[in-house]
């Protein structure tokens, strides 16, 4: 059979266009509807377990289980050395070690001040005394969790109850979930958190050791993780219970309206740390 | 046919098979040393039988961490009126206490180094 060269480059034109076009065609009439909507907000695929939408500023109410924090900058004003009590029971409640060298430093609750703790709000003219109240930063389990979406083997991951959870045996250590957070929440164990002092003691923050919970190793991520072990036995979060009766810091279900904090929550004025990145932090302040 | 060099070759031949045959015969000498499992003391009844817990206490020691740590069901095992944690260091190590005996004996024996002890404590390393 003679074929022209003119005729059989029209043929093979045409069947690549449609060989190409065919079942992406063939696709969209098929799931037409699924894929106009999941693409109809614009939005980033939900991190898992959340339910991320994307309206900007305004926040539809959820009643998914969300633990939250409000800590009350002004009662820690009030109480002094209140704060550096709940990080010494955080810190040695979880065994998180302490080498003196703010390079490998591990924090799971830190104290700063409130300039570098808000760093989104206006200095300018700002209340006097208000970088010398003493301001607790935490991980803000956000409801939207950059950290969770950043993680490749799902060792950072949202609980049924909100709290973004890290699975120590999961981390590969790529830290991708630190350059993800906003908020520096998330600690890198750059040497070994079983370093001991030549004395035989274990580097550990105030020398406390918790027999109960276990270290990390080198190479892996952690960060606050609310405590889950405590909350599975009716406990309140380390950092809660060392506030005792002050009230300086309640905690629960921020989406439950009979909870404390929902009362807590709408009777105060409260801000969150950079609410523009739209993470959602579950940690809240009254300053 | 005569053999040139018949004491040198013989005797290299000689050293050649006792070299390549030695990690055998020294697994042979060295396997006659079987673990020898000693059981908890005052403690009749596990979470498994004996037989399931030989061959599959990894499964069971991934599947309580999954889920405790993922899926927040730290529901207490109760057998027998006894009440298990789903952890290693707070409900396995509560019976069978010593690593070197319950862990370490039949690990080395298997060449299996598991991490466990790289994060979690047992019960006399804290003291």
């Amino acid at each position: 059979m003679d074929v022209k060269r003119r005729k059989f480059l029209k043929i093979a034109g045409l069947s690549a266009v449609a060989g190409i076009t065919a079942p992406t065609a063939f696709n969209s009439l098929l799931n037409g509807a699924a894929f106009a909507s999941s693409t109809e907000h614009g939005a980033p695929p939900a991190a898992e377990g959340s339910h991320a939408t994307g309206h900007g500023g305004h926040e539809e109410e959820s009643n998914l289980f969300q633990y939250g924090m409000v800590i009350d900058i002004k009662k820690f004003a009030e109480h002094q050395g209140l704060a550096e009590k709940c990080v010494t029971a955080c810190h040695s409640e979880h065994n998180v070690p302490d080498f003196g060298n703010p390079k490998d430093e591990i924090k799971w609750i830190w104290v700063d001040d409130y300039e570098h703790g808000f760093t989104g709000y206006s200095q300018n003219k700002s209340m006097t005394g208000l970088n010398d109240l003493p301001v607790l930063l935490t991980c803000n389990h956000c409801a939207n969790p950059p950290c969770v979406r950043a993680c490749p083997t799902k060792a950072t991951f949202k609980n049924d109850h909100g709290v973004v959870v890290m699975d120590f045996h999961r981390c590969i250590g790529c830290r991708f979930c630190m350059a993800a957070c906003p908020y520096g929440a998330r600690s890198f164990n750059w040497r070994n958190p079983r370093e001991k002092y030549a004395n035989g003691n274990y580097k550990f923050y105030k020398n406390g050791i918790n027999p109960n919970y276990p270290t990390r190793m080198r190479g892996v991520v952690e960060k606050c993780n609310f405590c889950p072990e405590r909350l599975a036995v009716g406990k309140l979060p380390a950092c809660v219970e060392a506030t005792g009766n002050t009230k300086a810091m309640v905690f629960g279900n921020i989406n439950d309206p009979k909870s404390e904090i929902a009362q807590v929550l709408s009777a105060n004025f409260t801000i969150q740390r950079n609410p523009a990145a739209g993470t959602k932090p579950s940690v809240f302040y009254i300053i | 046919m005569p053999m040139y060099d018949r004491g040198k070759v013989l005797t290299g031949l000689a050293i050649f098979v006792i070299i390549m045959t030695f990690p055998v015969w020294y697994n042979l000498v060295r396997a006659q040393h079987v673990p020898k499992t000693e059981l908890p003391k005052d403690v009749k009844q596990c979470v498994g039988t004996v037989d399931y817990m030989r061959s599959s206490h990894m499964q069971v020691l991934d599947i309580w961490r999954n889920e405790v740590v993922r899926d927040e069901n730290r529901k207490v095992i109760e057998l027998g009126g006894k009440q298990y944690v789903k952890s290693l260091q707070l409900g396995c190590m509560a019976c069978h206490p010593d690593r070197k005996k319950f862990c370490d004996e039949c690990h080395t024996y298997a060449a299996v180094d598991p991490f466990c002890w790289d994060c979690h404590f047992q019960p006399k390393e804290t003291k």
